[in-house]
């Protein structure tokens, strides 16, 4: 006990209860953000899929080496090309007591496919067909290989009780993307959690849900008080003080601390999110050149950055997918040599090098506007003049639509953890119809690549379809298409006794329901 | 007083103009509120078709009259963030901020006072230098350095203190919890209240003792000495309060720029005020919620200027009111 405040608290409780009943186990966690809504349709972030992860359940989930686990799906198999038989947990009971059934999970996801935040990771599904009580086939119209990847999105929704209209008769079920709704403020979910009390950007508390269904789960956990603390600095103090159990993330500066700190622990893990570079090949004619593009590759020191700027917090990357996607390919590595690069660049006619824009956010990755900086001076080594622009996100997107410079940062993590996704939304040709190359401003296109991704996403396969993606990154390794810089790492900070490495995992939704704290 | 106070109702209707068209018209350079409401892959079409829904795609003067045309209706906008009505969302942030403002000033009234005088009365002592030396580096500080600085020495090294938040409030009425009722409500409010006096109370140290040697050295003090007055009653009764004049005045508007200040305090303590939500609001581009705030601001800012120069007149009644006002 350490505040003085506290001490008179607790002083006052065990003079009034005396030797009351057991301990409850609260903790107190602190994120850099809150969920924006309880909906879990609402928008899809970070912040969403944490909070779903305690209040609502998956069908299946990630384990922390990247595999499927069954949560409310106990069993699956392929019935046929397109379709998947799904058994779900016999009594599973959502916090209204109702009883979790097929018709929950047909009902969630025909609002799935409402959302305009869910609707393209379900637009390769069909529909969901109730076989009875509890089974049920997820259809799709083509043979689709990520069926469980998509499947760790769908979190059943207690159907009878978002179906009616509430008092000022307004749908229930409504789904509203920036107002107010009945299912942004209730929830009834089959998670380990229920919110009992939410003040929106000030705290969330949840409650341990008594009817939750996995028993065998070691959690103990009844209380948890999340805070978002959205300041560095505050955050780590907040576990440093001991004011708080458990924060994420924890800012690459005060790593040591956390770790060196007597009562915390660090935990770091690799995370999926890739941070690039990319060339934009209509606005300068020089990166049409593949030698020039590899030029700039080589002059970037991916390891110096990981090293200097991000502490050793980050992974160096040599292409989109991290470790443990599939279509990773681990002989493709970083490519740091300046001579080389100067050679490069002299054959293909630029020993002289040019001038470019670049920009990049200030406020969005981990240490971004240090990373652009760091490259535009490697790239003054070559004889690229670099005149770099940093601004907030806010203002960063916009120019970033608008492919407002020659080079241009942009970090992704694919929502479907899969390779494909990287190449369908950065390299791809792009293409407004489909929406692919949506956020391609190097403008790179290669059909090949192309057909590739094409022949991947059909392919059910799961050896051929990592061939086909693993050669798909080689192209793209090749080509130059990108410059790939790392992938940001993880961390979180907690204290002694609270057991969170086992329950935090690269994609960052910690499984809060298994948490086990002494 | 009355042709005063119309006149500077006047006034402030047009600074309150002047103020919503200037938020209004920043808010296009904030950036895209889309982008903090749907996820990465949502595709340009669906980000069009939401633009449409909330009326961004509408020209500046389309969107402004039917900012003020709400407003005028107490309608500020609903925050995108909040889903709630922007103004409320500000009202509800309000106790909190006020009560920081209101620990500071506590702060500042009781130390500047005696500090000030004690430095104007021996002016040359050790105990004044070390005063004056340490006000310099309190002004030069900023404020939200201070208050990092605070965190690290009193919560995290010595625990004594609460790193961040309300703790626990009471409720009082309507919106307001108070901070004030209990012990660790407190506990919570004393960093982040000493954080914002940080700055002022140098300040006005400086100022009470600037004005205070004037004054000692003004005929009437002179007098009152070769009359016998005990010297407490010179410095206290007959000294300071000429002495506050000036202070008043300054201070009034300080009390508004101190509720600025707060974006700054409230963001490193995490404290749950509208100086805090005004920063989360630019980070969110919660347009609504940012010119709301700057409207409401604005407010407090042409109120409590308006309250000091009355205030003035009742401490000072030769002071014309009505003259000033012209």
């Amino acid at each position: 006990m350490k505040h003085f405040a506290s001490k008179l608290a607790v002083a006052t409780l065990t003079a009034t209860l005396g030797t009351a009943a057991m301990a409850e186990v609260t903790v107190k966690v602190a994120y850099d953000a809150d969920p924006v809504s309880l909906d879990p349709h609402e928008q899809l972030s970070g912040g969403t899929l944490q909070l779903s992860h305690m209040v609502f359940d998956p069908l299946v989930r990630w384990t922390k080496d990247l595999q499927f686990a069954p949560r409310l799906a106990e069993s699956w198999e392929q019935i046929d090309e397109t379709t998947m038989r799904f058994k779900l947990r016999d009594g599973v009971t959502f916090h209204s007591g109702n009883a979790l059934t097929s018709a929950d999970v047909d009902w969630t996801f025909d609002r799935l496919k409402e959302s305009p935040d869910f609707k393209g990771i379900f637009a390769a599904f069909t529909d969901v067909e109730v076989v009875d009580e509890l089974t049920f086939d997820l259809k799709t119209s083509e043979p689709y290989p990520l069926v469980l990847h998509t499947a760790t999105y769908i979190f059943p929704m207690d159907s009878q009780f978002y179906t009616g209209t509430t008092e000022d008769g307004k749908d229930k079920a409504e789904l509203v993307k920036h107002g107010d709704s009945f299912a942004s403020r209730n929830l009834s979910g089959t998670g380990p959690f229920t919110v009992t009390e939410r003040e929106q950007g000030v705290k969330v508390v949840f409650d341990r849900f008594d009817g939750y269904w996995d028993t065998a789960s070691e959690g103990n956990v009844d209380k948890i008080i999340l805070t978002p603390i959205k300041e560095d600095p505050t955050r780590v103090a907040a576990l440093l003080a001991g004011d708080v159990d458990f924060i994420a993330p924890v800012p690459p500066t005060d790593l040591k601390r956390v770790e060196e700190n007597d009562g915390t622990n660090l935990i770091t893990e690799p995370g999926t999110r890739i941070i690039t570079f990319q060339l934009n090949q209509n606005r300068v004619d020089a990166f049409k050149d593949a030698r020039v593009r590899q030029a700039i590759d080589y002059a970037v020191n991916n390891a110096g950055i990981v090293d200097r700027i991000m502490r050793g917090f980050g992974t160096v990357g040599a292409q989109a997918s991290p470790a443990g996607y599939l279509g990773y390919d681990e002989s493709l590595t970083a490519r740091f040599d300046v001579e080389k690069a100067k050679a490069l660049m002299a054959e293909a006619g630029y020993a002289d090098g040019f001038s470019v824009t670049m920009m990049a956010p200030n406020n969005r990755y981990v240490n971004d506007d240090k990373i652009a900086q760091a490259v535009a001076s490697m790239l003054a080594k070559i004889n690229i003049k670099v005149d770099l622009q940093t601004m907030p996100k806010a203002q960063y997107w916009p120019a970033f639509d608008e492919r407002a410079a020659d080079m241009m940062m942009i970090g992704w993590h694919a929502d479907t953890e899969d390779s494909a996704n990287f190449h369908q939304f950065l390299t791809h040709c792009p293409d407004e119809a489909t929406g692919n190359g949506q956020y391609n401003s190097g403008n790179y296109c290669n059909p090949e690549a192309d057909a590739l991704m094409a022949e991947a996403n059909a392919e059910t396969d799961t050896a051929k379809r990592g061939e086909l993606l693993s050669k798909l990154e080689g192209i793209l390794y090749e080509d130059a298409a990108f410059i790939p810089l790392h992938w940001q790492n993880l961390a979180w900070g907690a204290r002694d006794g609270v057991h969170a490495e086992k329950i935090v995992n690269a994609l960052n939704f910690p499984y809060f329901g298994d948490l086990k704290v002494d | 007083m009355l042709a005063y106070l119309v006149k500077r109702v006047f006034q402030a209707i047009a600074v309150m103009f002047a103020i919503s068209v200037i938020g209004f018209a920043i808010q296009d350079n904030l950036g895209d509120p889309l982008r903090e409401l749907v996820g990465q892959s949502v595709s340009e079409e669906v980000r069009q078709q939401l633009r449409d829904e909330l009326g961004l795609n509408d020209s500046f003067l389309t969107q402004y009259v039917r900012f003020l045309g709400n407003a005028l209706q107490g309608d500020l906008g609903t925050s995108y963030f909040f889903k709630e009505p922007a103004l409320d969302v500000i009202l509800k942030k309000l106790p909190a901020t006020l009560e920081l403002v209101a620990g500071a000033t506590l702060i500042i009234v009781g130390f500047s006072v005696p500090l000030g005088v004690y430095t104007a009365i021996k002016p040359n002592s050790i105990l004044s230098r070390l005063i004056m030396g340490l006000s310099i580096v309190g002004i030069s500080i900023p404020v939200f350095l201070t208050a990092i600085l605070m965190i690290f020495v009193f919560s995290v090294e010595f625990g004594w203190f609460p790193s961040y938040g309300r703790g626990d409030v009471v409720h009082v009425f309507g919106y307001w919890d108070t901070n004030f009722a209990t012990v660790d409500g407190w506990s919570h409010i004393l960093l982040p209240s000493i954080a914002l006096a940080s700055i002022m109370l140098p300040l006005f140290v400086r100022l009470i003792r600037a004005e205070m040697m004037e004054v000692l050295q003004s005929e009437y003090v002179k007098y009152a000495r070769a009359k016998g007055i005990h010297p407490f009653r010179i410095y206290f009764v007959h000294a300071l309060k000429n002495t506050l004049l000036p202070v008043i005045t300054v201070g009034g508007v300080q009390i508004g720029t101190m509720v600025a200040y707060t974006i700054l305090t409230e963001t490193v303590f995490q404290w749950p005020g509208m100086g805090f939500m005004f920063l989360e609001a630019v980070n969110r581009v919660d347009t609504p919620l940012i010119v709301a705030y700057l409207i409401v601001v604005g407010f407090i800012f042409v109120v409590t200027n308006t309250i000091v120069d009355l205030i003035y007149g009742l401490v000072n009644p030769t002071v014309n009111l009505a003259r000033m006002g012209a």
